[in-house]
């Protein structure tokens, strides 16, 4: 009998025992979620709601100067896109503007941090004259680039260009892509050149010098050993800046407006066009579903590099 | 043919007592042809500069003039049209929202790092997947919304958003920071029974000061810059400086010299701390994975 009631009551302890801990487990999940928390709604707030909008008008046809006002027109908007050839263009610019950014200043940046990964005179000097294009305002960058550097008549690029006997190019409107891709490319290879630069420094010199021991020339010992060991950098260089680059904005809005006709918009070129100056919301909000979507699917390959580069652990 | 001279040094390794001097020769040619890539890369800056205190008449000619009387006109101009209402929405804009990261991102990466939530890396991969997202697929709405509420051409708006913007990658930047605080001076700091904002305030905020710093400067450099949510949610009220630089091409003709006063302006804070602040700003642009 009384064995009955010991175990009944033991029972009840553990019970409550285990009530208190999961109380406690539930306290403490809250007590480490606390601080995370103002962070996460405030960006939830101010990023993914206004998406949800985004949806919404995505399925109106809702244009600003037509006084007939919304309608629900389902997947209209996404049809028509399809249909677009200067969608299909701006996506093709974008593509380009960011791999061809990507790669250039990548090549490039990798060259000036093999040049300053060396003991000389100047050093420091030389690398704050290199990192300053991308600390300029790109606003001034592009203003510099498309008036002081490629104006058909006073700029220094086609005066460079005439002692060379080359004639007078005008850059903006003949080659707008190039053009944009030049100011973009000046201030990206400053980022990748100090992501290599950091990598190279990170390299074990007594292997380096092994090499070199071992008769190794430069070029060799840069492929077989330097290469791989700046694998990670040269990654992360080029999805952070993919990141930024496919976005870009700025430099296209100023120097070429997306022009001549719509040769050299990019996607959000092309979408504030269609949203700021065409007013037509409906068509703007779904392409932009259609870019979000199409970052989502890049995303989640990248995000995967991403997690690798950071050795993030769960 | 650089890369034929670098070769020379393995060969004169073996003489072992000029190691130090070894490949001398090739090395200083190396120096000069980086000195004049990097002067090169660096000149459409000090055009820029140079044509800022010319005459306009100078600054638009061809052939283009080299040597000229420097004149302070073209900034007195500048200030004259008003920059300094730009100027100062420009602070309010990049100090007070870096101000806000901070406050948000602090406690956020330390819910990352030292005392993790259960999922943190759905909730990094979230942070970082909101960084992807183009800005103008959500510009509509909020132009709508913001429109509605009142608050277009209003400075608090930018506020708000430029603190969205730079949130994720402080997060990211302060979490490694946090990471790399050893986990025996935490539990050192609990035995001795230091509750948690001291321990903050005594322990973790002095280890991670520099990564702190880091963290404000690409928050300040991102800000400043920022050109798009300018351009379409202000207009004369809270309109920053970047809006400035293309109010100045459009509205009045090109005046090349005063543009390049107001460029050189526009650019000169996030310039200098920029250059004051090198060995942070690796760091900052990889989001804290490079050291």
């Amino acid at each position: 009998m009384s064995t009955l009631v010991e175990k009944q009551q033991l029972k009840r302890h553990e019970q409550r025992q285990d009530r208190d801990r999961a109380k406690a487990a539930k306290a403490e999940g809250w007590r480490r979620r606390g601080p995370l928390l103002p962070a996460l709604i405030f960006t939830i707030i101010v990023t993914q709601l206004p998406f949800l909008f985004t949806l919404w008008y995505s399925l109106q046809n809702w244009n600003l100067l037509r006084p007939d006002g919304d309608a629900f027109v389902g997947l209209r908007n996404y049809i028509d896109i399809f249909a677009d050839s200067t969608f299909r263009q701006a996506a093709l610019n974008s593509i380009i503007f960011t791999l061809g950014c990507v790669f250039a200043a990548m090549v490039l940046g990798i060259v000036f941090a093999l040049l300053l990964d060396r003991n000389f005179k100047g050093r420091g000097f030389v690398r704050t004259l290199l990192i300053t294009p991308f600390l300029i305002m790109p606003v001034a960058s592009a203003v510099l680039w498309s008036v002081s550097m490629l104006n058909p008549s006073y700029g220094l690029f086609n005066w460079i260009l005439g002692l060379f006997g080359i004639p007078a190019v005008d850059w903006t409107s003949s080659f707008p892509v190039i053009s944009i891709l030049m100011a973009l490319v000046w201030q990206w290879t400053p980022f990748m050149m100090l992501l290599v630069l950091a990598g190279l420094q990170a390299q074990p010199k007594d292997v380096l010098e092994a090499a070199q021991m071992d008769g190794a020339g430069w070029w060799k010992t840069f492929v077989s050993i330097t290469l791989p060991q700046l694998r990670r950098y040269i990654e992360l260089g080029v999805l952070l800046g993919a990141i930024y680059v496919v976005n870009t904005f700025d430099q296209i809005y100023l120097m070429t407006a997306g022009g001549p006709g719509t040769a050299s918009a990019n996607l959000p070129f092309y979408i504030y066009q269609r949203a700021f100056l065409g007013f037509d919301i409906g068509q703007a909000a779904a392409m932009g579903v259609i870019v979000v979507i199409a970052t989502i699917i890049i995303a989640t390959f990248a995000l995967r590099l991403i997690f690798r580069s950071f050795d993030v652990k769960d | 043919m650089a890369i034929d001279t670098a070769t020379a040094p393995a060969s004169a390794a073996g003489r072992s007592e000029k190691a130090p001097k070894r490949g001398r020769r090739p090395s200083s040619l190396l120096t000069v042809l980086t000195w004049i890539l990097a002067i090169g890369f660096f000149s459409p800056v000090i055009w820029m500069v140079m044509t800022s205190f010319k005459q306009e008449s100078a600054a638009a000619s061809n052939p283009p003039t080299f040597f000229f009387e420097p004149t302070l006109d073209q900034y007195r101009a500048v200030l004259e049209a008003g920059a300094g209402s730009y100027f100062l929405n420009s602070l309010i804009a990049t100090g007070v929202s870096t101000l806000l990261v901070i406050v948000l991102a602090v406690p956020a990466s330390y819910a990352l790092s030292i005392r993790p939530v259960k999922k943190t890396q759905d909730v990094l991969f979230f942070f970082i997947s909101t960084k992807m997202l183009p800005v103008v697929a959500v510009i509509m709405p909020i132009y709508v919304i913001a429109g509605q509420l009142k608050v277009l051409d209003n400075i608090w708006t930018l506020v708000v958003l430029y603190t969205a913007m730079n949130l994720p990658i402080a997060i990211w930047m302060m979490r490694s920071f946090f990471e790399e605080v050893p986990g025996e001076v935490l539990e050192a700091a609990q035995m001795d029974g230091a509750g948690l904002l001291k321990t903050m305030r005594t322990i973790l905020m002095p280890m991670v000061a520099p990564g702190l710093a880091a963290t404000a400067l690409i928050c300040v450099i991102f800000a400043w810059n920022e050109f798009f949510f300018a351009l379409n949610l202000t207009a004369a009220k809270a309109a920053t400086t970047p809006v400035f630089l293309v109010s100045q091409m459009t509205s009045e003709g090109l005046f090349l010299a005063k543009l390049s006063a107001a460029s050189v302006l526009a650019s000169l804070p996030v310039v200098l701390a920029g250059w004051i602040a090198q060995k942070q700003l690796v760091r900052g642009l990889s989001m804290g994975a490079v050291k």
